[in-house]
């Protein structure tokens, strides 16, 4: 029920982050550089060593300065530019950046692009895994010879190479991503999709339904679909756990979403610089509030597949 | 035996065509165009005709197919563009660095992992199992990249009991020296899963009836679980390590750029932020048919760890 409920947070946080109610300025510098969190307090100011007024008989130069007449004048001009002083927070609730950006409107967009990706590309692993599935496991036969052999030169390609091989030829953005995850990813949910087909096309059910005249595509969807819509449900949850991990490894790798958007793995190449500098608070933000929800979301996972697929129970 | 051999070997071929089929035609049609990388931002269009000529661009795509299948063949590639290595030296000179860390993690790893599952398996239900199941899902939750940022930062660079990064072209000394943190990250965050995984495994074997049989003649506890548990338990626990066997060429790749080890993963890594073709598809081609090769090994190792398997 917790997990529930922490999956639900977060999902509005996406909604809210995505139509730019909340973390929509995360670009802004809003903080000093590397502001540290609220809780600790301003950073300790730096002795900069004030450059100390120089005295002695030759400190005043105006005679000979050439330009010495013409200071006052300038100093009138630029009045009228006077720009606008920005008044840089000296903490911010989890702290700042290298730039000054608040690490939290930063962690919640981050959340944002993460979660997008890794639901995005497990929704479309699972529309293709199914479908595949559905048509071997149904026809079986030429198709089903033809799919087969299409999963095994997939699955003969050892996964990470094969999300390298596609994130060569894509450009990159979330598009790409979801894309590179989704067609390497769907190998898992094929397999367990076509073995249940095939034990429900003989079934009873499906033979009266095509007694009675129903077509071939109503017997797939309609009929059978509902029934093993389980597994691929319980796949789906599974696989967007581990396509957020795979994303924050992408975009850590500089493979993952472009440079103007900002993910979980952007933030930890960045965090793993500041990291040796002493700033450990945007690593910080991002380790909790991906353990939160990944801990959450595999928790709901294991609830959905007991509450679906009872025979799995206590397996694991 | 040897009829299964052959039959399983000759099975690999229409899979391996795919593979190279696969690769051919992704790069082909959805990568950008070679002579547009390699002619590179100021190339004037004769250059790029030039380079399309050079590179046999202008053939037709059946003939560039026949090309790419006797590259294979001949194990032949041609050079990286990026550096004008030749992939087969690249190959050669990565592989061992790849090696000396991936080994290392794989044997310590599932030798770790199988006294912890049995342990926390014995003890199913209680406080200690659930603290350990809870303790590994959360775990597992953290990505990969935090362990290894924090373990550099604090065991390297704070601590400084390891080198923070480096390699050298002595095998002994990166074993000793240089392999050691990358290998203990990489064991210390797969452990969790694979604890996990392993105890599901000898959860399953304990609920059988021959376990009851065993204990109802007498025998010791001790006896019970590691003669005829852990026995029984060796088949997923292999498929799992079969699983992961190929992990051992490029698996480590993160630990690799991490820790700038010069390996098959790191160079997969600058080929694809370079777009260097050539050498993304001979990796691609020979890592699966290494895959396969290492599976068809697996398949024929349960024969020997299961005599009631038969081969067929």
């Amino acid at each position: 029920m917790v997990c529930m409920t922490i999956v639900g947070c977060f999902l509005v946080l996406v909604l809210l982050a995505a139509t730019d109610l909340v973390a929509a300025n995360w670009q802004k510098e809003i903080g000093v550089p590397n502001a540290p969190p609220t809780l600790l307090g301003p950073q300790p100011q730096e002795d900069t060593g004030a450059i100390v007024v120089p005295k002695g008989p030759n400190v005043d130069l105006s005679d000979i300065d050439p330009l010495a007449p013409r200071y006052g004048e300038w100093a009138e001009r630029a009045k009228a530019f006077k720009t606008e002083e920005i008044v840089k927070a000296e903490t911010l609730p989890l702290g700042g950046d290298r730039l000054g950006r608040d690490v939290l409107a930063k962690v919640v967009k981050g959340a944002e692009v993460s979660i997008v990706v890794g639901l995005s590309a497990a929704l479309v692993a699972t529309l293709i895994g199914t479908v595949l599935g559905a048509l071997s496991g149904f026809f079986g036969g030429k198709v089903g010879d033809f799919l087969e052999w299409v999963y095994n030169v997939f699955t003969a390609i050892p996964t990470i190479l094969l999300i390298f091989a596609f994130a060569a030829i894509f450009p990159r953005g979330i598009g790409a991503v979801v894309c590179i995850l989704a067609f390497t990813g769907w190998t898992g949910i094929y397999r367990l999709v076509r073995a249940e087909f095939m034990k429900h096309r003989v079934r009873e059910y499906v033979r009266s339904a095509e007694a009675i005249g129903a077509s071939q595509w109503s017997r797939m969807f309609k009929h059978i679909l509902p029934n093993v819509s389980h597994v691929a449900l319980v796949q789906l949850s599974l696989h967007v756990v581990s396509f957020i991990k795979s994303e924050v490894i992408l975009s850590y790798l500089g493979l993952g979403v472009s440079v103007d958007q900002v993910s979980w793995g952007t933030m930890l190449a960045e965090a793993q610089n500041e990291m040796i500098l002493g700033y450990w608070w945007q690593l910080a933000a991002v380790t909790a509030f991906m353990a939160v929800f990944v801990t959450a979301f595999a928790l709901f996972t294991d609830a959905l597949r007991d509450a679906l697929d009872p025979k799995l129970r206590g397996l694991e | 035996m040897a009829a299964y051999l052959i039959r399983r070997l000759w099975q690999m071929i229409p899979t391996l065509l795919g593979v190279v089929l696969l690769v051919f035609f992704l790069f082909k049609y959805f990568g950008s165009d070679p002579s547009v990388i390699l002619g590179g931002l100021n190339a004037s269009p004769e250059q790029i005709e030039a380079i399309r000529e050079q590179l046999g661009l202008n053939k037709p795509v059946w003939e560039q197919l026949y090309i790419f299948i006797k590259q294979i063949v001949t194990f032949d590639w041609g050079k990286s563009w990026a550096t004008n290595e030749s992939v087969a030296n690249l190959f050669a000179t990565r592989l061992p660095a790849t090696l000396t860390v991936t080994v290392p993690i794989l044997i310590l790893e599932v030798v770790l992992a199988i006294p912890f599952a049995l342990a926390v398996a014995t003890v199913r239900g209680s406080l200690t199992d659930r603290a350990v199941m809870i303790c590994s899902t959360v775990a597992v939750s953290i990505s990969l990249l935090v362990y290894v940022i924090l373990a550099q930062y604090v065991f390297a660079f704070r601590l400084g009991w390891f080198p923070v990064q480096g390699w050298t072209g002595n095998h002994w000394t990166n074993l000793t020296t240089y392999a050691p943190l990358p290998v203990l990250v990489a064991v210390a965050v797969s452990l969790a899963p694979q604890i996990r995984l392993y105890r599901s495994f000898f959860l399953d074997e304990i609920g059988h009836d021959y376990v009851r049989t065993a204990r109802a003649k007498g025998l010791t506890e001790r006896t019970v679980l590691l003669k005829h548990v852990l026995r029984n338990a060796m088949i997923p626990i292999l498929t799992n390590v079969s699983v992961l066997l190929p992990g051992v060429l490029v698996g480590s790749f993160l630990i690799e750029v991490f820790f700038s080890i010069p390996g098959l993963g790191r160079e997969l890594l600058l080929a694809v932020n370079r777009g260097d073709y050539p050498v993304l598809q001979a990796f691609a081609i020979y890592l699966a048919a290494l895959t396969m090769t290492f599976n068809l090994l697996v398949d024929l190792l349960y024969k020997l760890v299961d005599p009631r398997v038969v081969l067929k």
